[in-house]
């Protein structure tokens, strides 16, 4: 026996009718900026600042207690090639061979006001927590690199090496709060890297950009990009060639949540569609329908 | 006409040859496991902080799980359409469907890091109910369960048929229990896949500007359901042909065919869906650029419209070949467009390379053919197969 | 920790007995200079902020009394003292303690010495600062080393009993030093595996700079305590840094500038010796900072040769001189990493397999596809209800 497309179809149309109503979000998400924490803290670079002694690096791993990155300086140097389970911080270098343009970058953690990380843990491991920091609890993380695969700036890292992995990533020093701040920003020799009050230190990077307009690209990173970060930048040269993308002022959670609650408000849609599930098998099962479990005999 | 006979075990000799090679797959992949958590992730698989999640997820439990939607779609058929018809392939599906989401949850446990700490995943108190992965992970935990209890009548069944008296005593008592509740279950077997298999197309939204505006859409969701629809009845379709074939059985080509009738207008809405949506979003231009994403999207959509193709007429469903053929076409299309979304359209940045290693590759094809042995090992020892077998070739 | 004040025996202060020794104000106060560079960090005395302030500090103490003794040793502590070259640093240095006795310098000997040592330990019993040199061998019960007719073992827990602290000078004193290297024949120790219950300060070195144990003394004569130290005994303010740490060559290190050989053109100019086996990296010492003989450059690295790690137990005369060591705090080198670098393989092989099951399995497929079709007994295809 055969169904007749015509009945199939209009089921599927119906079905399918209702999961499209519920999975298209509204077209123009309202793009308002987020906003931080009051007492929201944060770091302030400042590209041309920078001289690219790396003693953050060094600073960094020793107040996190990790163990340099020797893999590929046969255990000489601490000598990472990006972000790695070693390194939560680094100074990189953008150089153009025909230009000479160049400048130091330094990345780390950018504490997003919305971050994608902690939309994707599952257990909570990831939290926005105390001064808007994002910090990390290994006991709730079950390793599944979702935070990863979420991050727009691919900070998060895997302790590939480990038979006992974390995540690794900078969490502004908060082990050492309030006594002191970032051990980076406490080593910086010429002040490149600073720590402070996002407010303030968003202040201050537009008086820089006020005060030396030709010194500067025309804009505070971080302010707005996925939402706005509390790690600021400041550069000399085109953000992107430094690793850090034109990103829109949409925060990256906003629309996964968005999806989500439009499908799944209150759980209402799934206890509703398994009573219509019920009961349509109910009345079939009346109208003399398979019954699971039963054989029937037609001839 | 179609006569709905008894499912019965198929008896025979359960571990024959190529049981015993497929189980001997399964073993050496039982082995890397081993050392995979004896060495951890970064000496075993080629997985890397730019590509975190890599074969095991975008295969084992993406694709995979969608080839086991059969057992969902049968379900909505013939609990849902009331096509009694169908019946017969209820219980092989949900043989596949509670193998493959095993097998995909088996490959999250040797995925993720630290799989210790998920006995922490039902206490709610921890609960992230922004995370998509979050319900991803607790659905198909949850529907992995369902599968097996669903399945449990036929266990039960020849339990009531067996040499120990303990074991008839757990099937009588069982089995009347199982049946009470079949309907609850049933219904919930159909609600817990739709959840997770659109969820695992909200996955990839959260990676945002970093996934390929080709497939970057709120529509995923929408599109992985559809999608893993269609390739649940494809793999039914496939298997239930090769069961025929290799178990010299007589083919339910009415009911596959009839299946075949019902893939079409899902393929269907998926192409146009995806299509218009591409349109709406202004992406046309990157959909017909023909550089690399460019052709594989195409690819893609070319390989649903052939499978539509091939399905059009009830002459051609009917010829099972060309059935079989459609199958594989859009499972292969589906699977495809899974591999597309988690591997291609997501971009960590031109300087990240990803594919993955032997290790990786042999885990998963030993976790099939696990899979596969223990499909054939219980269609021989259970009740699941009805149908009558092929006779003996005159002689 | 804080001991009781020095009592010198006879009481006129540093600063009297100086004037009275002929000592120049400026050369005192040049001293007390180099002294403030020697000891930069970890000295209250020494931190202030001019020299005259070290000076009347220091001028305004009672000399200490110090009893030296000898034992397994090369007396080449001693001698380092002794090698300075100016100020006469061994002169101030004998005008700012009273050296009751030392084995070296002293004019007595044979049994008007030891009638001194004696006097000494009982006018000054509980003040006298011990210092020793050498290392004390315990096999058979220590007949290696006698000292007047009597153990080492003993004449260091005699004189030792009534001393206020004992000061360990060199690494034979500090840890074994050359006469407990392989296979340590005597089983010579230090003095901390002999004497427990007393304040032990250990310098070690091979020889040490003679500013360590000056450092020392002086803040115990006018401050009464000893300077801060870490968990082998040894001053912070001498030993807290590696070599490698302080070294001038460490750009080259750090830019990867190594010598290869001895002679070799990067050895000429003064290249990173880390290659050739110098033990810096584990070695704490102040010798890159405060060199030998008050000449620049006059320390191991200086000249060209490793340092052999002379003040470390684990390194000297145990790990062969040209043997590499482990970094164990690396920090960056000189070159950057780019903003973008290329990470993550493609294995060849892996795609080869990957492919043929890809197409295996397609194949497979397509023939499956055909024997479907027409499988044996299959009824022919007809449209059914």
């Amino acid at each position: 026996m055969t169904i007749s497309r015509r009945s199939a179809l209009k089921v599927m149309a119906a079905a399918t009718a209702t999961s499209v109503a519920k999975a298209v979000t509204p077209s123009t998400a309202s793009a308002a900026a987020i906003a931080a924490p009051p007492d929201a803290v944060g770091m302030l670079y400042d590209a041309t600042k920078c001289i690219g002694c790396k003693a953050c690096m060094s600073a960094c791993n020793r107040a996190n207690d990790l163990e340099p990155d020797t893999s590929l300086s046969s255990g000489r140097w601490h000598m990472p090639l990006d972000l790695n389970e070693h390194t939560k911080n680094i100074i990189k270098l953008y150089r153009d061979a025909n230009s000479g343009e160049q400048s130091f970058i330094k990345r780390q953690c950018m504490h997003c006001l919305d971050p994608a990380c902690v939309g994707a843990c599952m257990l909570g491991a990831l939290q926005k927590g105390e001064h808007g920091i994002v910090s990390y609890n290994a006991d709730l993380c079950i390793g599944c690199r979702y935070c990863e695969m979420g991050c727009p700036f691919n900070v998060l890292k895997f302790e590939w090496s480990k038979a006992v992995p974390k995540m690794q990533k900078c969490e502004l020093c908060r082990h050492r709060m309030p006594e002191k701040g970032p051990a980076c920003c406490e080593v910086c020799p010429t002040g490149a890297v600073i720590y402070g009050k996002r407010a303030d230190l968003l202040a201050e990077a537009h008086r820089r950009l006020a005060q030396y307009p030709d010194r500067y690209q025309p804009k505070v990173y971080g302010e707005e990009e996925v939402g706005g970060t509390q790690v600021l930048y400041l550069a000399h040269v085109n953000f992107e060639k430094l690793g850090l993308p034109a990103y829109r002022d949409q925060s990256v959670p906003k629309t996964v949540r968005t999806v989500q609650h439009t499908i799944y408000q209150g759980f209402v849609a799934p206890v509703a569609l398994y009573g219509v599930l019920a009961a349509v098998m109910l009345r079939n099962r009346k109208k003399g329908g398979v019954a699971e479990g039963e054989e029937e005999r037609r001839s | 006409m179609t006569t709905l006979e008894q499912p019965q075990p198929l008896g025979g000799t359960t571990f024959t040859r190529p049981v015993q090679i497929l189980l001997a797959f399964a073993a050496l992949a039982g082995a890397l496991i081993v050392w995979r958590f004896a060495a951890g992730l970064g000496a075993t698989t080629a997985l890397n902080d730019g590509y975190p999640w890599g074969l095991w997820i975008a295969f084992d439990v993406v694709t995979g799980t969608a080839l086991s939607c059969g057992g969902y779609g049968i379900a909505i058929l013939v609990y849902i359409l009331n096509r009694g018809n169908y019946h017969p392939l209820i219980r092989p599906a949900l043989v596949t469907s509670a193998f493959g989401y095993t097998i995909a949850g088996l490959s999250v446990m040797i995925d993720v890091g630290r799989p210790w700490i998920a006995y922490q995943l039902p206490f709610f108190w921890h609960w992230n109910v922004h995370s998509v992965l979050l319900e991803v992970a607790l659905c198909i935990m949850t529907y992995t369960i369902v599968l097996w209890l669903e399945l449990s009548p036929a266990f039960l069944e020849r339990a009531r048929t067996s040499g120990i008296q303990l074991i008839r005593r757990v099937g009588e008592v069982g089995l009347p229990v199982m049946k009470k509740s079949l309907l609850w279950l049933t219904a919930l077997g159909m609600l817990l896949p739709t959840m997770h298999q659109s969820a695992l197309g909200s996955l990839l939204l959260l990676s945002g500007p970093r996934l390929h505006p080709v497939w970057n859409t709120t529509l995923l969701p929408l599109l992985f359901l559809l999608s893993c629809v269609a390739m649940g009845f494809g793999a039914v379709v496939i298997e239930g042909s090769l069961s025929a074939l290799f178990l010299r059985r007589k083919p339910e080509t009415p009911m596959l065919a009839g299946l075949g009738l019902v893939m079409q207008p899902l393929i269907g809405l998926y192409l146009v869906i995806r299509i218009v949506d591409i349109a709406v979003r202004g992406q046309l231009a990157a959909l017909f650029a023909f550089d690399f994403y460019s052709v594989l999207a195409l690819f893609e959509m070319a390989l649903f419209a052939a499978s539509m193709v091939l399905l059009a007429t009830d002459r051609q469903r009917h010829d099972l070949g060309n059935l079989f053929r459609a199958a594989m076409l859009m499972v292969l299309a589906g699977a495809l467009y899974r591999f597309d979304v988690f591997l291609v359209a997501f971009q960590p940045g031109a300087h990240w390379f990803y594919f993955p290693n032997l290790t990786e590759i042999l885990i998963t094809a030993g976790l099939v053919a696990g899979e596969i042995a223990g499909y054939i090992i219980v269609i021989k020892v259970f009740p699941i197969m009805s149908g009558a077998p092929l006779p003996a070739p005159a002689r | 920790m804080v001991l009781p004040k020095a009592l010198d025996y006879d009481a006129e202060t540093i600063g009297q007995h100086l004037v009275r020794c002929g000592v120049s104000r400026r050369q005192f106060l040049e001293f007390c200079a180099s002294l403030m560079v020697a000891a930069p960090a970890g000295l209250a005395l020494t931190s202030k902020a001019r020299a005259s302030e070290v000076a009347r500090e220091v001028a305004a103490a009672r000399r200490p009394s110090v009893i030296w003794l000898h034992f397994q040793d090369c007396t080449g502590c001693t001698e380092t003292l002794l090698r300075t070259s100016k100020p006469d640093l061994a002169e101030l240095i004998l005008n700012l303690i009273s050296l009751d006795y030392h084995a070296t310098i002293m004019a007595a000997a044979g049994k008007q010495a030891e009638a001194a040592l004696y006097a000494s330990m009982r006018e000054n019993a509980g003040k006298y600062v011990l210092v020793v040199e050498g290392a004390i061998p315990r096999k058979k019960n220590g007949v290696y080393m006698m000292h007047a007719g009597k153990t080492a073992i003993d004449v260091l827990q005699e004189v030792g009993k009534q001393a206020a602290a004992i000061i360990a000078i060199g690494s034979c004193a500090s840890w074994g030093g050359i006469p407990s290297a392989d296979p340590n024949p005597t089983d010579a120790v230090g003095v901390d595996s002999i004497i427990t219950d007393k304040p032990i300060v250990n310098i070690p070195g091979c020889p040490p700079n003679p500013y360590n144990l000056l450092g020392t003394v002086l803040q115990y004569a006018t401050a009464g305590t000893l300077p801060e130290l870490d968990d082998l005994k040894r001053p912070k303010f001498a030993y807290d840094r590696e070599i490698h740490q302080h070294c001038p060559r460490r750009p080259h290190f750090d830019a990867g500038r190594f010598a290869a050989e001895f002679g070799d053109a990067g050895h000429r100019q003064g290249w990173c010796l880390y290659h050739l086996g110098c033990k810096g990296p584990q070695t704490h010492a102040g010798c890159s900072t405060r060199h030998f003989n008050e000449i620049p450059d006059v320390w191991p690295i200086g000249i060209g040769a490793p340092c052999v790690g002379c003040t470390e137990q684990h390194l000297a005369f145990k790990v062969p001189m040209f043997q590499t060591v482990k970094i164990h705090d690396a920090t960056p080198p000189d070159t950057y990493a780019p903003v973008f670098t290329k990470q993550g393989n493609v294995s060849p092989v892996a795609a080869g397999v990957a492919g043929l099951i890809g197409g295996a399995l397609i194949g497979a497929g397509y023939m499956a596809s055909r024997k479907v079709g027409t499988g044996a007994g299959e009824e022919p295809a007809k449209k059914q209800e």
